[in-house]
This record gives structure tokens, C-alpha cells and sequence, in this order.
């Protein structure tokens, strides 16, 4: 994930006076690959291979020194957490590695790196020069979150007040009496809502906190893995997984290609006690209506209650968004800041329709709101469009991250490669 | 497409009656795959549209499922080896497996709506799909399952 230290350092930077870490960081010595890492790009960025973990690269966070940690979703070596020091190349090598836990949260902020298992969330401390000074007793700040083997990877990210917040999915496609059983309907009032589905909030720096300390920030989202915090409306979005097998579930109300086109992946903006409405609905993005679940009573048209919660943004169906960024720098053009990345792991539910996705796409905003048609930013990912559309992809992009340069950081959960993606017109 | 040609072969095949004739002859048209003796191309035939309808969406038209996610059916124990093991994994349904080293979170519902024969055949497809080889799934062996194996 992003880190959002830039602004901090730039204004701890001016109040020492001092302007030398500034100089440091806007220094231009990296150079794409000459195959740009095999991406295709808008014309003037460029792109390397900064490192081949090989390992599950779920989310990355960059430090002010530009120091990489890659949150591995299973350890390699015993090791959950890798260190990646670039050279001024750009081009990195594992360093350090640490954490015995797989997962996929990690971020970085205000001198804390911080961590999740798929249950736990640790917090470490990075010295003056990006270093994890206690690798191996980290503070263990929640513990205990729900996981039952379905969506159950924790994303974090920490806002500006000292609080940091944290995806529980639901372990369910739609809260049906039987996950995914051929016509089994809604659980009443679906309980899974008390302790999964949604965002929680806890303390950033308080150790030993659990359900009962935090507070359900937001609840009806089926499962999100991409998040971030949008600095300049200071408010958290996120992107949702939308719902799986309309089809498979309803075959009488939902043909294939249906089912692989309309329940949208959403972008959700959210204030404190949202409720997106998962899973008495789902978000037709095609004719861009909440759309009320067959298994509490739908037919395929008929509307959900309209208090839940508006997409502030709709993409096409199950490309899985893993990574949401907005982008803070000023290396890339003037059109790139304040709007958001998202990685689009690609899909699999889209079967026997082609898949999707396997690309980085860039969302405009304007005034800390979506403006504007998105576009895909990195493209083939997945090495060609016959991988793609057969769901065979090379690489899956899943975490963004912004560098103190301005960078853009892409971890690939499939093959291991760590991107950083350059502009270099002026 | 992995499943035409051995279907071109069981074809050939369904079209001898003679089952001696029917043993020597794919040797010579196709070397590169033996059917297995005694499944009939009609039973590999519905297998593939129950597949098609019921679990492609999850285990992918080609048969290798989704990383981290729904297993695939190409060259795994599960589907060559125990037949009542795999038998059982359509009756009960299977969540969070470790296959070849690799783990799988996806959740498989119980598929107990087919009858007997619909899973006979799914599963002699499977088996004989994808590069898979192995001996038919009979309705016998699915009914005893059914019976004795079912929570």
C-alpha cells in the first residue's frame, strides 16, 4: 500500500529548515527497462523491474528513503515480510526479511511500519533510515479478527488522526444458508454483519486491542482489499469485491453473461457508519442501479432499499480490485495527482465470458470525487490478451505504493515482480 | 481445447461395437492417447455439459481452476486417485485444501442436486479431461457414497 509520508517529510523538512532530504528524493537517476518490464504505458512513463521476489507480493509500502517491504501472502523462508534496498538504479535486492507470518496488509506512516496476518495486525518501528529496529517483537495492536478461510485478507490503512482501519470480509458470497449452494437463499438479517463484512477502526499506536475496542466503521462491504485515504477531502475509499455467481446460484433468473457483467466492482466513499449494503444487493453497473439479491427476494430487476450507500465509482464486473492508491507526487503529470490507482488482480468469475482486468487503472477526481471516465494506466500485466482472457496471466498486479520520488510501485502476487512505474518527460 | 481430441477417440471408439476392434484401432489413428476401456463417448459427452454447466465457472474451461482459490482437476490426487474421496467431495462439498503444495480457499457448495448418473458421468469426464486418464465413475459407485458417505 501507499505510504503517505511525503507530505509529513516535506513539512518536517521545512521546519528544520533544512532542505536536503528534499534534494535527495528529487533526484532523477532511474531508468526504465528497455521493455518498459514488459507493461505497456501512456506515452512519456516508464517502467522497470525493480525485483523478482518470488514470492506472493500482496501490498508494498515504500518508506521516505525509499526503502521497499512487500507483505508476502504466505512466507518464503519463514519470512512474511521482505526488505527490498534499491540501488540508484532503481533495480533492488531482498535485504532483510522478517515477520513468520503470510498476509497482506502493510503500510508505512509517521515512523511505523505497520503489518497483517490474516487475524493480527503488528506494528514495528522504522529508524532515521527506514529500518525496522525490532523485526522480531513487533507490537501486536489488534488481534483476533475473524478468519474463515474466505476473504480473509486484513488491508490496512491509517488516516491522519492516529487511527488506522482495517478490512474484515465477509466469509461468504451473499450470505446464503449454504455459501454458494444452487439456490439456497439469504440468512436472515445476515449475522456474518456483526463481525465480517466491513471496515473497523482501531488505534494505531495502542497494543492488545480486539473487536471489543475497535468500532465497525463501515459495514455492508463484502469484501475490500484495495483502500486508501484520500488526504485531500481527508475520508477513506475503498473498492469492493462485488458479488460472485449470479448464475451458478439463480440459473433461472441470470444467464452467463449476465452473471459475468452486471454486479459491478464499486468504489465506495465513506464517512463513519456507512452501510454499502452487502449482501441484500448488488450494483448493476451496466444500467447503474442498486439492484436488490436474489436471495433476499430479487428477480435480477428489482431495486434494493435505496438507503444504502451510492458507488462513487463502478467497474466492470470481478476483475478483483486489490489496490487503491491516490497519487500525492509531482513526478507524473499535473492530471495524475489527488486521483486514484487501482490494481486490478484480474478476473475469474467472468468464465465462460472471457476474463478481465490484470491492469493498473487511473481514476480522475476532482475535489476529492471521481471525475471523469477511468482508463487503464499499466497494461499486460498478464503477457498477452489471449493469457488475459483466459484468466493464464504472467502477473497479477494486486498493492500500490507511491515512492518519495513520485514513483508508482506495483506488487504482483502471482510471479513475485516488483514494478516501479517513472515518468520522464518534461 | 485439451478435451477434443481424446472425445474424437472415444467417438471412434463408440462407433465400434467391437470391443477387441475397438482396442486396436485408436493405436493406430491417435498413439498419443489411449482411451481408457469401457467409457463410452455419450457418457463423455453429458459429463462435458454437466461440466459446462455446473463447474466451469469455478475450475475454468480449462480445467486448472484459480490460484489461491478454486483447484484445479488436471493431474491431482483428488481427481485420479480415491474414487469415494472424490465421489464425497460432490456430495458434501470441500473447503480449503492443499493441493500439490498449493493452497485452495475457494468454497465448493455441495453439488447433491445431481442424480446418480449426472455424477457418474461429470466425474469419468474429469477423470478423462485436461490430460487426466483413469478409470470410469459408475453410478454404483456414486449410490454407495451417496449412502454411506453423505452428512
Amino acid at each position: 500500500m501507499k505510504n503517505s509520508i511525503t507530505r509529513p517529510l516535506l513539512l518536517t523538512a521545512a521546519l528544520a529548515g533544512s532542505f536536503s532530504l528534499y534534494s535527495l528524493t528529487s533526484k532523477p537517476t532511474v531508468a526504465p527497462d528497455a521493455d518498459n518490464a514488459g507493461l505497456k504505458l501512456p506515452a512519456g512513463f516508464g517502467a522497470l523491474v525493480v525485483a523478482e521476489t518470488g514470492g506472493r507480493a500482496r501490498h508494498l509500502a515504500v518508506t521516505p528513503e525509499g526503502n521497499i517491504f512487500v507483505k508476502l501472502n504466505r512466507p518464503k523462508d519463514g519470512k512474511g515480510i521482505l526488505e527490498l534496498k534499491p540501488t540508484a538504479t532503481g533495480k533492488a535486492t531482498v535485504s532483510n526479511g522478517f515477520g513468520s507470518y503470510g498476509g497482506t496488509g502493510i503500510y508505512a506512516k509517521g515512523g511505523y511500519l505497520y503489518a497483517s496476518s490474516d487475524e493480527d495486525v503488528y506494528r514495528y518501528k522504522l529508524d532515521a533510515k527506514g529500518e525496522v529496529t525490532n523485526p522480531t517483537q513487533p507490537e501486536k495492536i489488534v488481534s483476533g479478527l475473524l478468519n474463515r478461510g474466505e476473504h480473509e485478507s486484513k488491508s490496512i490503512v491509517l488516516d491522519n488522526a492516529g487511527n488506522i482501519y482495517v478490512n474484515v470480509g465477509a466469509y461468504s458470497n451473499s450470505c446464503q444458508v449454504k455459501d454458494r449452494e444452487k439456490g439456497s437463499m439469504g440468512r436472515p438479517d445476515c449475522p456474518i454483519l456483526d463481525s465480517a463484512g466491513g471496515i473497523w477502526q482501531f488505534r494505531a499506536d495502542k497494543a492488545g486491542q480486539t473487536y471489543g475496542t475497535g468500532t465497525r466503521y463501515a459495514t455492508g462491504l463484502r469484501n475490500v482489499v484495495g483502500l486508501d485515504w484520500n488526504a485531500q477531502n481527508n475520508q477513506l475509499f475503498v473498492m469492493q469485491h462485488g458479488r460472485d455467481q449470479l448464475h451458478d446460484i439463480f440459473p433461472a433468473m441470470y444467464d452467463t453473461k449476465q452473471s459475468a457483467e452486471q454486479p459491478a466492482e464499486c468504489l465506495y466513499e465513506i464517512t463513519k457508519g456507512a452501510n454499502a449494503g452487502w449482501p441484500f444487493l448488488y450494483y448493476n453497473g451496466l444500467t447503474h442501479q442498486k439492484i436488490l439479491a436474489p436471495e433476499y427476494g430479487g428477480d435480477g430487476k428489482k431495486l434494493a432499499d435505496p438507503k444504502y450507500l451510492e458507488p462513487a465509482a463502478a467497474y466492470p464486473a470481478h476483475m478483483a480490485p486489490d489496490g487503491l492508491l491516490f497519487y500525492t507526487g509531482t513526478m507524473f503529470p499535473a492530471k495524475y495527482r489527488n486521483g486514484a490507482f487501482i490494481a486490478f488482480h484480474g478476473s475469474w468469475n467472468r468464465a465462460p465470458e472471457p476474463q478481465k482486468g490484470y491492469y493498473v487503472v487511473f481514476q480522475p477526481f476532482k475535489n476529492g470525487k471521481p471525475s471523469g471516465q477511468w482508463e487503464v494506466f499499466a497494461d499486460n500485466f498478464a503477457g498477452s490478451d489471449a493469457k488475459a482472457a483466459a484468466g493464464r496471466a504472467d502477473h497479477k498486479p494486486c498493492g500500490l505504493a507511491q515512492g518519495p520520488d513520485g514513483s508508482l510501485y506495483v506488487s504482483d502476487d502471482k510471479a513475485g515482480t516488483i514494478y516501479r512505474i517513472v515518468y520522464n518527460q518534461k | 481445447m485439451f478435451v477434443k481430441k481424446p472425445f474424437v477417440i472415444l467417438a471412434l471408439l463408440a462407433l465400434t461395437s467391437a470391443p477387441a476392434f475397438a482396442q486396436k484401432k485408436p493405436a493406430a489413428k491417435a498413439p498419443a492417447k489411449k482411451a481408457v476401456s469401457g467409457i463410452s463417448a455419450a457418457t463423455l459427452l453429458q459429463g462435458k455439459s454437466i461440466y459446462t454447466q455446473y463447474c466451469l465457472t469455478c475450475h475454468q474451461a480449462d480445467g486448472l481452476g484459480v490460484d489461491g482459490m478454486n483447484p484445479p482437476l488436471a493431474k491431482t490426487d483428488y481427481v485420479l486417485g480415491d474414487k469415494t474421496r472424490l465421489i464425497g467431495v460432490l456430495v458434501n462439498g470441500l473447503k480449503g485444501v492443499d493441493i500439490n503444495g498449493e493452497e485452495y480457499h475457494g468454497v465448493m457448495p455441495s453439488q447433491a442436486y445431481l442424480n446418480d448418473q449426472q455424477m457418474a458421468d461429470v466425474l469419468t469426464y474429469v477423470r478423462n479431461s485436461f490430460g487426466n486418464k483413469a478409470s470410469a465413475v459408475t453410478v454404483s459407485e456414486v449410490k454407495t457414497v451417496r449412502a454411506t458417505g453423505k452428512k
